[in-house]
């Protein structure tokens, strides 16, 4: 039978968003097959979180390779599973691993791969935004497989309800997938606050803000927002490289992004241009992130933030 | 202990970037060293330089790899004024328009016929933004796979990379026995400028011209014609409506305020 495989990834026992995101693309093109890749025990667990997605059936392999030797004992489990399963089409999260795992994948099986999907056709035609945003170019993968990585957050999750079958698989990894030996493993520390790619509003601060975040991080508190920072904030150290947004760092897309002293470099820029609506507060009338901005403040941020927490505050009450 | 280091030519990335016909106008635009790949040549020599120093002949030698037209050959000069030690640029009429997929083929070929023990690559081309290439490399050659590196150690007598692993998913330390292929971020060091004599240096150090023979991969594997994946459309994106700008005079915060009710965003 005709399926899509896409690949649920999970940290701290955790299933990501964007499992459901890349079931509702995948199911305009077929059934979803997902699959976990997990450390003994686990898939059970992980498996329960995909319920009321797309997802029809999960397929889980349990094996403490994956922790221990990282992309290469992911894709050689996936290639197996591809083999068997034959799917019309392979999605993965657009995440540094995801494209490094999908990359492999496709030379593997002999497909063809496109990553950084912001959308995903039934007929498989795939919507990706290039430099920076300023262009939209349509895609498709013409040999092999297709195998496509799709940004976090670029579709809205569609739920139903349904719980899909689960089927443990049993595979080896082969000896040539443990080339690389992971010693230590240590998740990036989340805050109590949304995560960047997945919030609705981030708010980002940048040389600027001369190291103290506490304003932006008050703005960010109160609209539920994400923080995020420029490189230079989180080369001085003042945020953690996590948070970065831009070429090198992450790219973001939400509905509100309010830039808090960044000057708007074209790698800053890169990550965050397609973002719905953009608000600048900066000292300099000439920065050139005012280009961008659709609420342009020249002024002090240590000014012009509290008092708009201040007023927003009032407007709610 | 011989390194490689694959380095791209890319479009200036502070230019606007324009597309026809679907693909990048690399014309219109300056070419440079991709700027992601001076990290992976200044942590190369990092790597080499103390290992070296005090020989006559290096021992340690380091070798970039380029695949583009006749102009990366300036991309290559500038990685050898850095301190490299050769090039080799595989140029061919066919290879325009290669995917990802015809990419890592060939330069997996170049790397295979140079046996070497160490393979570095930047994370990302800063004009295709795959960050796909150095895993392919990996997957193509079978050799480990140390990627996105926020540091390096090699050692060299016994024939060990170890890296931590910097991603946005946290860090891993992870190692490998020889051969590797490894990737740097950008936050690993400050690469070097060249300095006059590294440039003078530079203009006598050998730059290999090899075509797609050389290596014996066929023009149908590579180029337009040989891509697994084609583009059927590119579009400009509108351009952003012009936005209001305000000067602060002690009410900006509460037109803010204002700006993003009336939105809706808050
Ligand atoms: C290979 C490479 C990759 C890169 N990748 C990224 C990336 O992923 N993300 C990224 O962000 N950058 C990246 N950069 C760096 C980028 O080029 C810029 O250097 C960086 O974005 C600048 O950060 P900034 O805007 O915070 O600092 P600056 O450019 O110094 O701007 C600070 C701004 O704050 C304003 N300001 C100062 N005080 C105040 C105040 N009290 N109130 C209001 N405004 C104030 C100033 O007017 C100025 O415009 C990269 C660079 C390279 C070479
Ligand atoms: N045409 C090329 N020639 C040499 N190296 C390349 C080429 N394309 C990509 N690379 C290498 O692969 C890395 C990742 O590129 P990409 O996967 O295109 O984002 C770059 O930083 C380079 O080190």
């Amino acid at each position: 039978m005709s399926n899509v495989l896409i690949l649920a990834d999970h940290d701290s026992g955790k299933v990501a968003k964007t499992a459901a995101e890349l079931a509702t693309l995948g199911k305009r093109a077929s059934s979803v097959n997902a699959v976990i890749l997990s450390a003994p025990g686990q898939s059970d667990a992980l498996a329960a979180q995909l319920a009321n997605t797309e997802v029809e059936k999960v397929l889980s392999v349990e094996s403490d390779d994956f922790a221990k030797h990282g992309i290469a004992a992911m894709v050689d489990a996936l290639s197996q599973i591809v083999a068997t399963t034959n799917p019309v089409a392979v999605l993965i999260p657009s995440t540094a691993r995801g494209k490094e795992i999908a990359g492999r994948l496709a030379v593997r099986i002999g497909g063809g791969v496109i990553t950084d999907a912001v959308d995903v056709a039934s007929n498989l035609q795939t919507t990706q935004s290039v430099f920076g945003g300023s262009f939209t170019v349509t895609a498709s993968v013409k040999t092999g497989t297709p195998v496509i990585t799709v940004r976090p957050s670029a579709v809205e999750a569609s739920s139903t309800s349904n719980s899909p079958t689960v089927e443990k698989l049993s595979i080896s990894i082969a000896d040539s997938a443990k080339l690389v030996t992971i010693s230590e493993s240590k998740p990036a520390v989340k805050g109590g606050r949304p995560e960047l790619t997945e919030a609705k509003i981030v708010i980002s601060g940048g040389r600027g803000t001369n190291g103290d975040f506490s304003q932006v991080e008050a703005m960010a508190d109160l609209l539920g927002a994400a923080v995020g920072a420029s490189r230079a904030a989180t080369d001085a150290g003042w945020y953690p490289h996590t948070h970065q947004v831009g070429q090198t760092g992450k790219t973001v897309s939400p509905q509100l992004y309010v830039a808090c002293g960044i000057s708007g470099a074209i790698q800053h820029r890169a990550g965050m241009q397609t973002s719905k609506t953009i608000v600048a507060i900066n000292k300099d009338p000439e920065a050139p992130i005012f280009d961008l901005a659709d609420f342009g403040v020249v002024g002090d941020l240590f000014a012009v933030l509290p008092q708009a927490r201040e007023a927003i505050a009032a407007k709610r009450s | 202990m011989k390194i490689a280091i694959c380095v791209k030519q890319v479009p200036d990335s502070w230019a606007e970037k324009k597309m026809v016909n679907g693909v990048l106008d690399r014309e219109s635009v300056d070419a440079v060293l991709n700027d992601l790949d001076e990290y992976a040549i200044e942590e190369a020599l990092r790597v080499v330089e103390p290992l070296n120093e005090g020989k006559e002949t290096p021992e340690h030698t380091i070798t970039l790899i380029s695949m583009g037209p006749d102009r990366a050959t300036e991309a290559i000069r500038k990685g050898l004024s850095m301190g490299a030690d050769s090039g080799v640029l595989v140029t061919d009429p066919a290879l325009a328009g290669s995917d990802a997929i015809a990419t890592s083929k060939v330069l997996s070929e170049v790397i295979r016929a140079g046996g070497f023990d160490l393979v570095f690559c930047g994370t990302e081309s800063t004009d295709a933004r795959m960050s796909v290439i150095p895993a392919m490399l990996a997957e193509r050659l079978g050799w480990a796979q140390l990627t996105f590196a926020g540091s390096v150690k090699v050692d060299a007598s016994n024939s060990v990379v170890e890296i931590a692993r910097m991603t946005e998913s946290g860090v891993e330390t992870m190692s490998a026995k020889f051969p590797c292929v490894v990737s740097v971020i950008e936050k690993i060091n400050e690469p070097r400028y060249p300095s006059f004599k590294g440039i003078m240096a530079a203009k006598k150090k050998v730059i290999e011209n090899k075509s797609l023979a050389d290596f014996g991969i066929s023009a149908a594997e590579v180029g337009a014609t040989g891509a697994w994946s084609v583009v059927a459309d590119a579009q400009a994106r509108p351009p952003r409506d012009k936005g209001v700008k305000i000067e602060d005079s002690g009410e900006a915060g509460a037109k803010l305020a204002d700006y993003l009710a009336e939105k809706r965003l808050v």
